[in-house]
C-alpha cells in the first residue's frame, strides 16, 4: 500500500481558510524512460486526486506524466463544519490510495 | 538530379522530435478553452528562474479571487512547450477552496516557458507564463 502524508490542522475557526498538504510515494513513471537495452518503460502514474469534505467535493487535481515522483500537492479549503476530509488517489494499473484526517471547528 | 539528391538525404536526416512543440501546446490550450480568448493577467505563477533539476521543479500558481457562489475560479490548468507533452496538470476548484492557490512540484524536460490558465466562473480565461532555466533535465536519464 502506498505510503500517503496528510498535514491537516486539528481545529479552525468557523469560516476560516486552512491550508492541507498531501504527500503520497509513487514513482510517477513518465512512459517517456528506457531502460539500458532499449525497452520502453511503461507508463505508470496517478492520474486523479479528490479531496472531499464531509462527502463534498472540495478540491481535485487532474495528473499528468510532468508531475514529480511522489506527487506533492498543497491546496486550501474553507473550515465550515467539524468532520472528515477524505483523500483519494487513483492512477494507472488499478493504483488506488485513500487517507483522511479530522478536523474539529469551533 | 541534384535537386532529387538533395531530397533523398533530407528524407534521411528527418528526425522525429521527442517533445511536444509550441503548436501542440497552443493545440492543448485550445481543447480546454476552446474558441474563447484568453487574457494575459489576474494569475500568478511563481516557479524558479533557475532549476538544477528539472525532476522537481517547484510550482505554485495562485488567482486574486473573492471565492464565492457567484465569482470564484474553476480551475487552473498548466501547460509546457517542450516537455514529451503539453499537459502537467489541472487543478479543480469550487467556492469551498477559499483560496484558488495551489503549490506542487512539476517536471521539465528542457529550458523552457510554462503556461497557466484560470478559468474563472464567469467563463473568462486568464493566463501568466514564466520562464525556467533547466540544468539537468528530467526524462532523458536511463532506468
Amino acid at each position: 500500500m502506498a505510503n500517503a502524508l496528510v498535514n491537516v490542522p486539528a481545529r479552525a475557526r468557523r469560516g476560516e481558510i486552512i491550508e492541507v498538504k498531501t504527500l503520497i510515494s509513487h514513482p510517477m513513471e513518465t512512459g517517456y524512460r528506457r531502460t539500458q537495452l532499449g525497452a520502453r518503460i511503461p507508463r505508470d502514474i496517478i492520474r486523479l486526486f479528490v479531496c472531499t469534505y464531509n462527502g463534498t467535493e472540495v478540491f481535485r487535481a487532474e495528473l499528468h506524466p510532468a508531475i514529480a515522483a511522489n506527487p506533492f500537492v498543497v491546496f486550501s479549503t474553507v473550515a465550515t463544519e467539524s468532520g472528515t476530509l477524505a483523500f483519494q488517489w487513483t492512477g494507472d494499473n488499478g493504483f488506488s490510495a485513500t487517507e483522511s484526517a479530522t478536523i474539529t471547528v469551533e | 538530379m541534384g535537386a532529387a539528391a538533395g531530397l533523398g538525404l533530407g528524407a534521411v536526416i528527418t528526425v522525429v522530435p521527442v517533445h511536444a512543440t509550441p503548436k501542440e501546446m497552443e493545440d492543448a490550450v485550445r481543447k480546454v478553452v476552446g474558441s474563447a480568448p484568453v487574457t494575459k493577467g489576474r494569475v500568478k505563477l511563481e516557479l524558479p528562474p533557475l532549476s538544477e533539476n528539472g525532476n522537481t521543479v517547484p510550482l505554485t500558481v495562485s488567482i486574486e479571487s473573492p471565492m464565492t457562489a457567484a465569482d470564484h475560479v474553476r480551475a487552473i490548468h498548466v501547460f509546457t512547450e517542450l516537455n514529451p507533452q503539453p499537459d502537467v496538470v489541472s487543478f479543480r476548484f469550487g467556492p469551498r477552496a477559499g483560496h484558488a492557490r495551489v503549490s506542487t512540484r512539476i517536471r521539465l524536460a528542457n529550458t523552457q516557458t510554462v503556461t497557466a490558465i484560470g478559468e474563472l466562473s464567469d467563463g473568462s480565461f486568464w493566463s501568466a507564463t514564466a520562464a525556467v532555466v533547466v540544468t539537468l533535465a528530467a526524462c532523458l536519464e536511463d532506468a
